[in-house]
């Protein structure tokens, strides 16, 4: 039997929390993509949700362009949220 | 001690311990690595209804039997499980279909389990319907990606559906010692079957043919001795071996 497509596999680990990546799978079509993932993937309790997704629907940025897509933000200090005072009363902030 | 809830648990128990035992046959053999697991997976939720359905069997027959004992220390005349379980793996078709057969049955005994009178048996039917539900959407999608597949699957799916039909309706001869009336659920097991068969393309074997039974009075095919063979030589050769 062929292994059929590649399926990238994010699994929800609770309510309010997003999916995550956990991994990929290869399966003939989505609904034994579906069922493989969460034989492989939630088998301990891991999730409340999976979503599979075609890996050749995943549009992914390259390792060539790792200067021109995140370099320029190191040097921008200024936007991360650090230029004011935290009133000293205000907790959990 | 009740013996007839000694042998009724017997029956549920060696069902769910034989069908463990054959489908971990495809363990490291399976069309993919992704269905190995699923197979695994399923082999270990049957194996877990056995243990505390046997556990449960050798606590009412009060002569100090444990599972392993049950399992591992028992003829093939002494087993009751149904022959349907015990028939051989020719290739995955018979595989699938035997678990459609199986657990479109196990969905309905469970669920009818936990409204017995008898607490044990009642958790044990709320925890295994649950996982039974599975077993069958797991079975229904094989058996009709592969009736529905290419002629060679088809072919081969339905040589299988045919194969193992005879052995289905020996599920449904309740007697005395049942708690759950079989009988009354063929026709909902049916209702589920024909479903899956239609949109697999395949066709049901008409009833009024060959109905072998036996297995619960302890007359099996030959296949369930070397099933047990295998299963019991490491704890025959090695009384009381651990990990």
């Amino acid at each position: 039997m062929s292994e059929g497509p590649l399926w990238e596999v994010f699994v929800r680990p609770r309510r309010g929390l997003s999916h995550g990546h956990v991994g990929s799978l290869h399966a003939a079509d989505a609904e034994i993509a579906l069922r493989n993932a969460r034989d492989l993937y939630t088998r301990r309790q891991e999730g409340v949700s999976i979503w599979v997704v075609p890996a050749a629907a995943i549009v992914a940025s390259s390792p060539d362009e790792k200067d021109a897509f995140f370099d320029p933000a190191a040097d921008k200090v200024y936007r991360h949220p650090t230029f004011y005072e935290v009133p000293a009363d205000a907790r959990h902030i | 001690m009740s013996t007839d809830l000694f042998e009724y648990c017997l029956r549920l128990g060696d069902d769910a311990l034989v069908a463990a035992q054959r489908l971990a046959e495809w363990t490291a053999r399976a069309p993919s690595m992704e269905e190995d697991v699923a197979l695994a997976n399923i082999a270990l939720d049957q194996l877990g209804v056995a243990r505390l359905v046997l556990t449960y069997a050798g606590e009412l027959e009060g002569a100090g039997r444990d599972e392993d004992q049950l399992a591992y220390l028992r003829d093939d005349r002494e087993y009751r499980n149904c022959l349907l379980v015990e028939q051989p793996d020719g290739d995955f078709g018979v595989t699938m279909a035997k678990l459609l057969y199986l657990s479109a049955y196990q969905v309905l005994l469970y669920t009818e389990l936990t409204t017995v009178d008898d607490e044990r048996l009642s958790a044990i039917g709320a925890k295994a319907r649950k996982e039974s539900a599975y077993h069958l959407d797991h079975a229904s999608l094989w058996t009709v990606r592969l009736g529905d597949g290419t002629p060679e699957s088809h072919a081969r799916v339905q040589a299988a559906v045919d194969l193992l039909w005879p052995y289905t309706h020996e599920l449904f001869r309740a007697d005395a010692i049942d708690l759950v009336d079989a009988a009354a659920l063929r026709p909902r097991w049916l209702t589920t079957i024909d479903t899956v068969l239609a949109e697999a393309t395949l066709t049901r074997p008409a009833d009024g043919g060959w109905a072998p039974a036996g297995g619960r009075d302890g007359l099996h095919t030959e296949a369930l001795s070397y099933l047990l063979a295998e299963m019991q030589v490491l704890h025959r050769s090695h009384p009381g071996a651990r990990w």
